[in-house]
């Protein structure tokens, strides 16, 4: 559970959380394991029509939350289900207390529940003098630790076996072997007599289907089956967002949830409950069964047009299994009760503010969570608006008014950079390299040598370049991007060079700015509006066929960002458009479009292997076409296992959290030499700048190119 | 539209991959007569009760002392499988129970209960249990064998919808979708079966027309 007070303080906790050795190891093991498993479980299934189906009928079933809930309550009564409806956590946790006064229960076993976390339901219910006990492994031991979890479907993976051992040796009173399967077996039999003695069962529901009054609920273990069964009274609290209409959605859903979650095509128990059925532990005995209604906020998110997608959510935990931060810094520190992407956002929905505040700064932006969602929610696209709500709420930083300021300037900003040069001269060491970081860089930034300025901007070499074409097949226009402009104007030499003769009528729009990425990373949606608007009024869409870029991370903001952050400008939702849809990144262009053939290459080239900006693979979904153009540039190419893991760039998060940063980087370096290549190749600066300062300050010998610098040197 | 040889296969290979065991058997008697020779095979049971070997605080330990012998329950078994069960056990010197379960919460050795649907793409079987008896039977052994005669046998869960549906209407209903043993990764990813539910899983399936 994360509830620092500060960034400082977070920062020193994710710290600590990155020097656990136990925790890294296992949570890289879990990344490396998790896409394999989980593409196995999809085999011969449309994923991405099963998701589009969810979502859909998600959101038709948000459109009608209330009548779903009053169709739900209605047949409930006819089946003689107590139905309640809680406004908040509070409200939640007192109904529960109070069913347990009113019909005399004094023990619970509750099976998990995210939602039961969610309104810390036990220290209600422990403080009101009942016993708790939760039955999933996972969960009983992070109760006996009293923590929160660390995953939302694997709540303990935290912890080892040792402090399993350990904590069940405290539990029994008989020192505990650390062997797996014998622990497992204690935990059934100290939890089987919980069971045996328990008046009440507590679940959650993975689905409250309207039309029947039945719950659905998915656990491996079997345990919420007993807490449905022993026990005389059965409360089960349910999110309202878990409401659907019929059997088929939640069948639907069901063949996604699983699978994502574990690599599983089906849990080992799915239990469908409609009514309470008899109870056979006194010969008169009658079952009594109550489903509470969580609101906390969940009706007001369903009127929220940005923001009701969060309602979609299943409670997977796949946002979590490929987030390349996660993987480092583990669930402790990436949620407050929930855990993962989901957990960044709806932290602010459900706990408030100050303990959404850091949280949601630490999202590097790769996209992995958006690709693997089951209900297709766009979960880095909604981490950025809550940090831009809270901004609005709260004020924006000092550093983020000077960036907006400078960068919806462009001649400040360039002024600004050409400065930087000159200033930069006593620690370039007249390297390409900032041999010493100046003192506006902390020491954590020393995992990896940056760049320096170059000694002209491309825009000042275009004059020179500019190559003239009579009669062009196409017309391009050159979207350079700041880093290419300033820092590597090589990369776009580059590629001028090897569209040379492929009649295309390049052009280099002058007025052209950074793409405003940055300032949407800091939540500054004001400026990224600004400075997109001066990027669409620079670069005529009519005057060109492509919008060319090196860059992946302009090209992907260009063409996802730009649409949406000008639809409301009369004057420019429609140029916006135009603009978006002719971006094309290089690699698609020069490879499926202009089709430079292999024949224009040399043969022969050394070992290399490619790194798929996050960007570019999801950002654009360009994945086989830089492969292809290596390929075609007669490299030798072997393919990293985890060609798509973010490098740990992500623009000005690598600057925010360097400590995350640098092991992300590690991580993919590690990966990178594995392959044995000599080069290693990709299609944006940032990712060259991350991963060739870390080879360089690692002494690796990797040569880290661009693609277009990669493939002009192989040119016949 | 798959065939009804291809169903079943991969029926028995998905619940084989959750590590079901899956048995073609000729007869529902022949079904019987298995299912009292694996408790036969069973060893000592009683020093085997899941976890009861293990180092246990002393309330637990209580539950392990209270089985006496090898028990099987069955039910929801039509009348003149039951006798044939019964005759089987007693001749194995095994106890077929008919008290209510809620009597053997320690554990039982063996579960068996018909199932009423299986689902082939997910080797999953469908069993209303909206018996107490029937529930706890297919809960607290550590052995469940669930009987299905073939023509149970549907594509996906979607396949089942109506019939679902119907039982969903006949409120109150408790359906269980079973798909392999009770298992938990819950340290450190490391697969265990046997966490709640039964140990083991096995699934005997005979062509019925």
């Amino acid at each position: 559970m994360q509830t620092a007070k500060s960034l400082k303080e977070y920062k020193r906790q994710l710290q600590e959380a990155l020097d656990n050795g136990f925790l890294r190891g296992t949570l890289d093991k879990f990344a490396v394991a998790y896409p394999a498993g989980r593409a196995k479980a999809f085999q011969g299934i449309d994923v991405e029509a099963l998701v589009a189906e969810i979502a859909a009928a998600k959101d038709a079933a948000i459109d009608c939350l209330d009548d779903l809930y009053h169709q739900f309550r209605d047949n409930a009564a006819a089946r003689g289900i107590h139905v309640h409806l809680a406004a908040d956590a509070n409200a939640a946790n007192r109904l529960v207390a109070e069913i347990a006064r009113e019909t005399g229960c004094r023990r619970i076993v509750k099976s998990k529940s995210m939602t039961a976390e969610e309104t810390l339901l036990n220290h209600h219910l422990e403080a009101a003098g009942l016993e708790v006990t939760e039955t999933d492994l996972g969960e009983w031991i992070i109760q006996l630790r009293h923590e929160g979890p660390s995953h939302m479907v694997m709540p303990a993976i935290h912890l080892s076996r040792h402090q399993v051992a350990d904590l069940f040796g405290e539990v029994t009173g008989s020192p505990q072997d650390p062997d797996i399967e014998r622990l497992v077996k204690v935990a059934r039999r100290e939890l089987r007599r919980k069971y045996v003695e328990a008046d009440m069962g507590i679940t959650g529901a993975n689905f409250a289907i309207a039309d029947t009054a039945t719950l659905g609920l998915t656990t491996n273990e079997g345990n919420a089956r007993l807490v449905t069964t022993l026990p005389r009274v059965h409360v089960a609290l349910v999110g309202l967002e878990k409401l659907t209409p019929t059997l088929h959605d939640a069948l639907r859903v069901n063949r996604a949830l699983p699978r994502n979650a574990t690599g599983q095509a089906i849990t080992s128990y799915v239990t469908w409950i409609t009514g309470p059925s008899p109870w056979e532990g006194t010969p008169a005995g009658e079952r009594q069964m109550h489903v509470i209604f969580l609101d906390n906020g969940r009706r007001e998110l369903a009127r929220d047009p940005t923001f009701r997608q969060v309602l979609r959510c299943v409670r997977c935990g796949a946002c979590a299994n490929v987030c390349p931060v996660y993987r480092m810094v583990g669930g402790h520190q990436y949620g407050h009760i929930y855990i993962g992407a989901i957990g960044l956002i709806v932290t602010y929905f459900f706990h408030g503010r100050d303990n959404a505040r850091n949280l949601v700064q630490n999202c590097i932006n790769c996209g992995a969570c958006k690709a693997v969602c089951a209900a297709g929610i766009d979960l880095p696209y909604l981490i950025k608006e809550i940090h831009a709500r809270i901004q609005t709420e709260e004020g924006h930083p000092l550093p983020n008014r000077l960036l907006s300021l400078v960068l919806e300037n462009r001649k400040l900003f360039h002024g600004l950079l050409r400065a930087a040069r000159a200033a930069q001269k006593p620690v370039t060491g007249g390297t390409a390299y900032l041999r010493h970081l100046p003192m506006l860089f902390a020491r954590q930034h020393d995992f990896r040598a940056l760049p320096a300025i170059a000694a002209r901007p491309f825009r000042d070499r275009w004059p020179a370049l500019r190559p003239s074409v009579a009669h062009p097949r196409l017309r391009a226009a050159l979207f350079a991007g700041c880093v290419q402009d300033f820092v590597y104007p090589e990369q776009l030499e580059a590629a001028v060079g090897l569209l040379a003769g492929a009649q295309v009528g390049l052009e280099f729009p002058d007025g052209q700015s950074c793409c405003g990425l940055p300032v949407q990373m800091m939540g500054e949606n004001d400026a990224a509006r600004r400075v997109a608007a001066r990027n669409v009024q620079a670069v005529d869409p009519d005057g060109c066929d492509v919008i060319l870029t090196l860059c992946a991370s302009c090209a992907s903001h260009l063409k996802n960002a730009y649409p949406r952050l000008l639809a409301d400008d009369p004057a420019l939702a429609g140029r916006a458009r135009d603009f978006a849809a002719r971006v094309m990144p290089f690699s698609q262009f020069a490879a499926e479009v202009l089709e430079i053939p292999a024949e224009a290459f040399q043969a022969g080239g050394p070992r290399a292997t490619y790194h798929a900006p996050c960007h570019l693979c999801r950002g654009l979904g360009v994945r086989q076409a830089p492969k292809d153009l290596i390929a075609r540039g007669g490299f030798d190419f072997v393919a990293a296992s985890e060609e798509e893991t973010c490098c740990g760039f992500g623009g000005t998060y690598s600057g925010k959290f360097p400590q995350v940063s640098s092991q992300i980087l590690a991580r993919k370096l590690a990966d990178v030499e594995a392959t044995g290549a000599e080069v290693l190749i990709t299609e944006c600066p940032g990712c060259v700048m991350q991963l060739r300062g870390g080879a360089r300050h690692r002494g690796m010998g990797l040569r880290v190119l661009h693609l277009a610098e990669a493939l002009a040197e192989r040119l016949r | 539209m798959t065939s009804t040889h291809d169903m079943r296969q991969l029926f028995q290979a998905k619940a084989e991959a959750v590590s079901a065991v899956v048995r073609t058997v000729a007869s529902p008697q022949e079904a019987l007569a298995y299912t009292v020779e694996l408790c036969h095979g069973k060893e000592a049971c009683q020093l085997l009760i899941a976890g009861c070997g293990e180092a246990l605080s002393p309330k637990a330990r209580e539950l392990c002392d209270l089985k006496p012998q090898k028990v099987i329950a069955a039910p929801g078994l039509p009348p003149a499988e039951g006798e044939a069960l019964g005759r089987l056990c007693a001749a194995r010197g095994i106890h077929l129970t008919d008290r209510p379960l809620r009597e053997h919460l320690a554990g039982i050795d063996i579960g068996l209960t018909y199932a009423d649907y299986g689902i082939a793409d997910t080797g999953t079987l469908v069993i209303d249990s909206s018996s107490e008896q029937l529930r706890l039977a297919t809960m607290i052994s550590e052995i469940h064998v669930a009987l299905l005669p073939l023509s149970r046998l549907r594509a996906t869960a979607y396949d089942l919808e109506a019939e679902l549906g119907a039982l969903m209407g006949r409120a109150p209903n408790y359906t269980a979708f079973i798909t392999g043993a009770s298992r938990t990764a819950d340290i450190e990813r490391v697969l265990a079966l046997g966490v709640h539910g039964p140990l083991e899983l096995h699934i005997l399936v005979w062509e019925d027309k």
